[in-house]
């Protein structure tokens, strides 16, 4: 406070903000390393209006309005999302399969040998590196790249693409349960490993209840994300909407990119409904 | 209430909540279960001998990557482009979030809120790849419209995830503020913002470990990359050079999430 007892016995106070210099320190080095990043990613916000650029984007847009509403199309469009919903369920259901034992594996909240110095310590913490490597490994390659691997097994349809979805969110899901497990009040979990309980009941009973909301929304989010990558997944003719949205933007119909683009708009508004749902029974 | 009757109304009490909780466990055991049945793949095809060899063909084609100083310099090129790609698209989107989570945190009335909501909800439904899709057209081919595309989205998610949080965030502070006679502007700024940064940073920094996926991916309709790079080499079947840029990509994932996940480890409280 002696700054401010200076300021108060001079004549005239001057205001000056005393972390001023810290702040331009970090604009500085902000311009500094944004600068070449602007450079590599071709920012070049002009381009969007030279060249007739703005006008063949309106005259797209313009085809965008109205939608298209024929019945042969909205048949189409019907068995499209229900395959698309199928797909990104039963995805996002083995990724759950696939990300909930990797993240009890990888946790440190529920780790028995970190409690106090004893054997296996070194053990259990390689384990965990591993367990995060694997994780790392299955989010980090695309889902399409997995999903050419599995097209040799299953052939061109919905099944390698379920299964591309199922080892990345796999991946994805597995990290993130990992943080919440790990990110929430772990006192309670300790209190029972401590108390010679065995980790299922420590994560069932100390973790769980307390970190159930958080779980559930993500894995919601994380369907809403499965539902979008089926544009992604129309690559390997997997069907469902982002095969028909594939079509019709190459054909440049755009009443009909616009049906399907109200349509995932709907099905963001009943994923964000599901999950205040699952959240209150869960609360 | 008092205590006996307190105890005595519990049970029946608990009763409605887990017929939920059953109803709801149900109902997506069921969806699921269609979901098998209505898709009807045959995954046993995927153990048989003939699937595995396969796989195992298509895996060994990517080894041993290809390691000459050439390519590995051209794809830590690639890889620094799709970082700048999901950088500079995620720094977008934190501005137009933060430009549109205001209005959408009910700060300049219903009609607002409203309106903001659904340019919000609009913005996040559209897929990433379609924005791509829809870029390249207004912005060309490069990894400009990937940026655009990904700006695009994220602003969606981010203005949503910053319209919670100002809604979450205490508001005794800025009312205290406000009834001392400071303008609104300064107000939010002092009282507010010092509360939400915190979270939004951490917001952001999710965002962007997610965009250099996504930024990976959006090469794939040509917006730059080292997804450009992949797609090229995976179409014209170089699974050596397909495996570096596969490696690229592990090291570029790792390194960010690594990262911020220090950050928003010193951010956040240990409970947040």
């Amino acid at each position: 406070m002696s700054a401010s007892a200076a300021a108060w016995s001079g004549a005239a106070p001057t205001l000056r903000d005393p972390a001023a210099r810290g702040r331009l320190t970090l604009l500085v080095v902000g311009v500094v390393v944004l600068w070449p990043l602007l450079v590599l990613a071709e920012f070049r916000p002009w381009q969007l209006f030279t060249g007739g650029n703005a006008q063949v984007m309106a005259n797209f847009l313009g085809g965008f309005f109205p939608p298209e509403v024929a019945p042969g199309f909205l048949t189409l469009l019907f068995k499209a999302t229900l395959e698309t919903l199928a797909i990104a369920t039963a995805g996002v259901a083995l990724a759950v399969v696939v990300a909930a034992p990797l993240a009890v594996l990888a946790a440190r909240s529920l780790s028995v040998s970190r409690i106090g110095p004893g054997p296996g310590r070194a053990r259990g913490a390689a384990m965990r590196t591993a367990t995060r490597a694997v994780l790392t490994l299955l989010r980090a390659i695309p889902e399409v790249v997995w999903a050419l691997l599995f097209v040799r097994a299953l052939g061109l349809g919905p099944g390698a693409g379920v299964l591309a979805l199922a080892v990345t969110y796999g991946g994805m899901l597995g990290k993130v349960y990992m943080e919440i497990l790990e990110s929430g009040d772990t006192r309670s979990a300790r209190a029972l490993l401590e108390a010679g309980s065995p980790r299922i009941a420590a994560l069932l009973y100390a973790l769980v209840p307390s970190t159930a909301q958080e779980l559930a929304s993500y894995t919601v989010y994380r369907w809403e994300c499965a539902l979008r990558a089926s544009v992604v997944m129309g690559f390997v003719g997997a069907g469902g909407l982002g095969q028909l949205m594939d079509q019709s933007m190459k054909m440049l119909n755009g009443g009909e990119a616009s049906t399907i683009l109200c349509t995932f708009l709907a099905l963001v508004v009943v994923a964000d409904v599901l999950s205040a749902v699952i959240r209150r029974v869960l609360a | 209430m008092n205590p006996a009757a307190a105890s005595a109304a519990s049970p029946p009490e608990r009763l409605p909540r887990c017929r939920a909780c059953v109803a709801l466990a149900l109902a997506l055991a069921a969806a699921v279960a269609w979901s098998f049945l209505y898709l009807a793949v045959d995954y046993r095809q995927l153990l048989g001998a003939e699937s595995l060899r396969l796989m195992a063909k298509f895996i060994g084609e990517f080894f041993p990557p290809d390691m000459s100083p050439a390519f590995v310099a051209k794809a830590a090129w690639g890889a620094l482009q799709t970082f700048a790609v999901a950088a500079i698209g995620t720094l977008l989107a934190v501005v137009g979030g933060a430009a549109l989570g205001l209005p959408a945190a009910g700060r300049c009335g219903i009609a607002a809120r409203l309106a903001a909501r659904l340019v919000l909800n609009f913005l996040r439904s559209v897929p990433e790849l379609v924005w791509a899709a829809l870029m390249v057209i207004a912005a060309g081919l490069g990894p400009f419209a990937g940026t655009l595309a990904l700006a695009l989205h994220t602003t969606g998610v981010l203005g949503r995830l910053y319209a919670e949080t100002l809604e979450n965030a205490a508001a005794a502070p800025e009312r205290a503020l406000r009834d001392a006679g400071s303008g609104r502007i300064a107000a939010f700024a002092y009282a507010t913002l010092p509360l939400v940064t915190a979270q939004g940073v951490a917001y952001a920094l999710y965002r962007l470990e997610m965009n250099i996926r996504m930024a990976a991916v959006l090469g794939f309709v040509g917006a730059g990359g080292l997804g450009q790079l992949l797609y090229f080499h995976l179409s014209i079947f170089q699974q050596a050079q397909a495996a570096t840029l596969l490696i690229a990509m592990l090291v570029l994932v790792f390194a960010v999430d690594s990262l911020s996940a220090l950050v928003r480890a010193r951010l956040l409280p240990a409970h947040a």
